[in-house]
This record gives C-alpha cells, sequence and structure tokens, in this order.
C-alpha cells in the first residue's frame, strides 16, 4: 500500500472541502473496496478522508412519501429496514444477494455506487487495462471475456458494474444526492450517475473531484410485485453473471433492469411498454444493441430466461 | 526413517531460504545497482498516528503507520494472534472480529477507522477455560480440522445469530416482512463469508444449530 495521510472529517461541507483542496485525496467509508484496491496498488491515494462521523447513516421519510437513505448507512442496515423491505422490496433483495454478511456491515449506500469493476484485467497489474491506465489498451477485449459486458461497450473497456445495490436503485428511479466542495448542493437522477465507458473508461461517474454523496433518494412507493434475481456461479457470495431487478404491476406492466451485463446497471424504459408481451419482447429491445463475445454471448439468453422466470413468477 | 524427517516448520524456513536466495540470483550488478539507486527518489516517511484501541474490554495506545490495517495491528502489535490472515481482501472470513457487535472482516478496514469502537475477538469471546457456547459446540462437534479459518468462523457465527435475533432478512428468507427464522439454510446463506478450506461445514453448521437451539 502507498504512504497516505489520514483525517476525520467533521462535516459533509468541510470533508468536500478538505478532497477539493489535497491532491490525491479520496473518502474512506466502509473501505471494503478501497483498502483491497489500494493494497494492489490500484488505487494510490496521497490522503484519506474518513467520512464515517458525519452522521449521514439515517433512513427517513421525504416529504413526498418517498425515503431518504443516508450515504453511510450500512448495506445491511439498509436491507433490514422495515420500510425498505415492506416498500422497496427489490432493494432489500439486491443488497441481501451481494457480498457477504461482514461486507454487507462495513459498506456503505455511497461507496455500493461507487465501487469499482471487478474484471481481472482491471485487478492485474500485469495487464492493460485502459481504465486503471488510460491509454494502456484493454486485456479483456480478446483475452477472457465470460463476465463482461454485452451492451454500451466501447473499443476502449467491456468492464461491467458490479453492484447489485445499483441496479434495484435504477428500476426505483432513485436519485444521488450530493455536496460540492463550494458547499452548493445537487440532485443527480441514478439513470446519469454512472456513464458508459466510451473512450474515457477511467471516468466512471458524473461526481466532480471533490464531490461528495450526502443521500440516495427513493420516490413514494408504487406497490407492485419486487423481485430481484441474480444468477451467478455460486449460490451465495458471488458476483452476478446477469441479474433481473422488475417491478411488476397486477396489469403486466412494470419496470426492469439489468445488472451484469452493462457499465451500469442498464435499463430501456421504452423497452417496458412491451412488458405484458413477455421476455423475450422486452429483452430483445433492451440488447439490441448488444456486443457480445464468444465468451459472454450466452448472457443475452440467460438475461432472457432470468426475466422469463420473473415475469412468471409476479403473475403468481 | 529418521534421516530424512523434516518438521513443517523447517521445511518451511529451508524453502523461504530457497526464495531468498533465488531474489539474491536476480539481484543487479553492485554498479548497476548503485546507478538504479541513485534515480530513484527519496521514500516517503510514513508518518505514524497515535490511536486508542479498545479490544476486549481494555484500552491500548499504539502509534502505527496510518496503513495499518485492523488485523495487522491486533496481530502484529497487539499480540492477539487469532484473528488470522487467510486472503488479505475480505474473501474468506479468517479475520473476522466483532465491532461494537457487528462482524466485520478486519482486514478490510484501517486501526485508525476504529478509534473509539469496542473491538472483540475469539480471545474476547472466550478462554480455555471458560469457553463461549460456540466455541465449546465447535470442539463438540469436530468444527474444525486445521483450525485456521475457526476463529472467524465462530467470530462469525456468534454476531451471525444475533443478526437473526435482530430481525435482519437474508438472501434466503422468504417473506420479508416477517422475522427471519433460525434455521440450517438460513445458517449457510449467513456464513457464506467464511470459507473453511478442510471443508468441516457440515459440523460447523452442526455446532451453530446446537447453540441456536434448532435441529441441524
Amino acid at each position: 500500500m502507498k504512504s497516505f495521510t489520514y483525517e476525520r472529517a467533521n462535516s459533509p461541507a468541510e470533508a468536500a472541502a478538505a478532497a477539493a483542496r489535497t491532491q490525491g485525496a479520496k473518502f474512506i467509508a466502509g473501505g471494503t473496496n478501497l483498502l483491497d484496491l489500494m493494497k494492489l496498488q490500484i488505487e494510490t491515494p496521497t490522503h484519506l478522508i474518513d467520512v464515517n462521523d458525519l452522521a449521514l447513516d439515517r433512513i427517513e421519510p421525504t416529504p413526498d412519501g418517498g425515503l431518504r437513505i443516508g450515504a453511510l448507512a450500512r448495506n445491511s442496515d439498509l436491507a433490514a429496514d422495515a420500510r425498505v423491505r415492506r416498500d422497496y422490496g427489490v432493494l432489500s433483495r439486491a443488497l441481501l444477494a451481494g457480498a457477504s454478511g461482514q461486507l454487507r456491515n462495513q459498506a456503505t449506500t455511497a461507496g455500493n455506487l461507487l465501487q469499482r469493476t471487478r474484471c481481472p484485467y482491471f485487478y492485474d497489474t500485469n495487464q492493460p487495462c485502459n481504465k486503471r491506465r488510460p491509454g494502456s489498451g484493454c486485456g479483456a477485449i480478446g483475452g477472457y471475456s465470460r463476465l463482461h459486458a454485452i451492451v454500451g461497450v466501447s473499443d476502449a473497456c467491456i468492464a461491467t458494474h458490479p453492484s447489485d445495490m445499483a441496479v434495484a436503485m435504477r428500476v426505483l428511479d432513485a436519485k444521488v444526492e450530493t455536496i460540492q466542495p463550494n458547499g452548493s448542493v445537487r440532485t443527480i437522477p441514478i439513470a446519469d450517475f454512472h456513464r458508459l465507458p466510451g473512450n474515457t473508461p477511467h471516468l466512471e461517474n458524473a461526481l466532480q473531484p471533490g464531490e461528495l454523496i450526502t443521500a440516495v433518494t427513493l420516490p413514494k412507493p408504487t406497490g407492485g410485485t419486487h423481485i430481484y434475481r441474480k444468477v451467478r456461479d455460486r449460490a451465495s457470495y458471488a458476483f452476478a453473471l446477469i441479474s433481473v431487478a422488475a417491478v411488476i404491476q397486477r396489469d403486466g406492466n412494470g419496470h426492469v433492469a439489468l445488472g451484469g451485463v452493462a457499465h451500469k446497471p442498464w435499463r430501456v424504459e421504452a423497452a417496458e411498454r412491451t412488458m405484458p408481451d413477455g421476455a423475450k419482447a422486452v429483452v430483445t429491445e433492451m440488447l439490441s444493441a448488444a456486443r457480445t463475445t464468444q465468451d459472454n454471448a450466452f448472457k443475452v439468453l440467460l438475461v432472457e430466461r432470468t426475466l422469463a422466470s420473473v415475469l412468471a413468477e409476479a403473475k403468481g | 526413517m529418521t534421516e530424512f524427517d523434516p518438521t513443517r516448520r523447517q521445511l518451511l524456513k529451508a524453502s523461504a531460504i530457497a526464495a531468498g536466495g533465488a531474489v539474491a540470483v536476480g539481484r543487479l550488478a553492485p554498479e548497476a545497482e548503485a546507478a538504479a539507486v541513485g534515480q530513484v527518489k527519496q521514500l516517503e516517511v510514513p508518518v505514524a498516528v497515535n490511536i486508542l484501541l479498545r479490544v476486549n474490554g481494555t484500552d491500548h495506545q499504539v502509534m502505527l503507520d496510518p496503513r495499518t490495517t485492523l488485523l495487522d495491528a491486533l496481530r502484529e502489535r497487539l499480540h492477539l494472534t487469532g484473528s488470522k490472515k487467510g486472503c488479505d481482501q475480505g474473501q474468506c472470513g479468517a479475520c473476522t472480529v466483532i465491532v461494537d457487535g457487528r462482524r466485520i472482516t478486519s482486514c478490510l478496514t484501517l486501526a485508525v477507522m476504529q478509534e473509539g469502537h469496542e473491538i472483540t475477538t475469539i480471545e474476547g469471546l472466550g478462554t480455555p477455560k471458560n469457553l463461549h457456547p460456540m466455541q465449546a459446540a465447535f470442539i463438540k462437534h469436530d468444527g474444525y480440522q486445521c483450525g485456521f479459518c475457526t476463529p472467524g468462523q465462530i467470530c462469525s457465527a456468534v454476531a451471525m445469530l444475533e443478526e437473526i435475533k435482530a430481525g435482519a432478512p437474508s438472501h434466503v428468507t422468504g417473506d420479508l416482512t416477517q422475522p427471519p427464522k433460525a434455521t440450517p439454510a438460513e445458517f449457510r446463506e449467513r456464513m457464506s463469508g467464511n470459507l473453511c478450506r478442510c471443508g468441516a461445514y457440515s459440523n460447523i453448521q452442526e455446532a451453530i444449530a446446537e447453540v441456536a437451539g434448532v435441529k441441524s
């Protein structure tokens, strides 16, 4: 691990200002992803700003009937929250499908959104990776790509976003609240939060330097059947090959987002009009721009069959 | 058969020497090495921080490099070597400790981040003369073979049963709006962050079931 200095921030505004002031600074909350990457010297911050004392761990109702989730709410606490379990079951399910009991106790809501890809070429510092070292090339393209993205990919990067939670937040139309180093706040719809790789796969989200996530808000509950179906190589404690997050109403209409297929949670609102026609129609439209490799072409059919199973379950 | 009977420890020592030898062979010639050293910028000296760690009910003042993980602080500074370093990346669970009542992997948190928190390690759960019920159950059901993962398994299992008691759901919980039940299926899912390379899982499950008071 590279050497760094350490401070504990006392307020969100102070944390953001400190991050903008100090070159090479990073926030640390749960640390489950950042410390792992620091040990491998993939992340090399020179200064860590510990945000754990910022009292951003509350989960509280919003005036419009939704829920405001503090950036520091731990994954296990969010999954166990009675309101989330009752009104946003897809989010509870997604959180519980991710990581292990120990990691969910540490990992935070904001950190989960910001976790980096699990692409083995990103993790192996002997391999080229445009995300880790811009311009060095992509080892996954033409390499072993069974786990990689099938849609929204570029010639620079075919990595996936590893989060389960973010997929559920995408289907729930969550919003990300932040504070900037100058003290101003803004709200970013989850759809615009994560970026596609394009020519700049090292830029993964809409945050500006020093900008700190303070909360994620969920709109008023919409009812319906909430399902998160994750397909993986092990029954527990494994990243998704693909996952389907769905909220389905009694008339067959609903929303669906996919995990494990793109550089961000993948949702195509236009495709949701075809929900009552079944999985094939929806997936054909959602993945119309798919660009698969020999190794990961199976994911297209896997998504279709998983969504079919989800729709059947919702029908009861 | 006594002529060549190296103990495991001697063998490890011997292979370490062999590995050291390989490094020496790979070294640059002295003049080339001197030139390389000349180009290297002065290494930054890490700034040590003085922190107070509360472990198993006792306060410890320690001066350490901020890079020190909680696991390394426990093992190398406080000499509490019950917590084990398996993968050092949060995948195996051998380093599981309990912080403020919650199980976490101590390899994925910095010691400086844990100042002001109550840390419990396997040494704080029980002693050889006064075993924690989970420790006693692991012995009774032979819930280990080599024992390396055992402290993490036990810390994890103790906190895991508390999570069920507190009503926290898991991936295999049927109805999210109801409290979870203490069942073997729940134990298995919730213990997936603790690997056992010897494969003592079935006996670990029996030990946990006994402490939870259910049939395995």
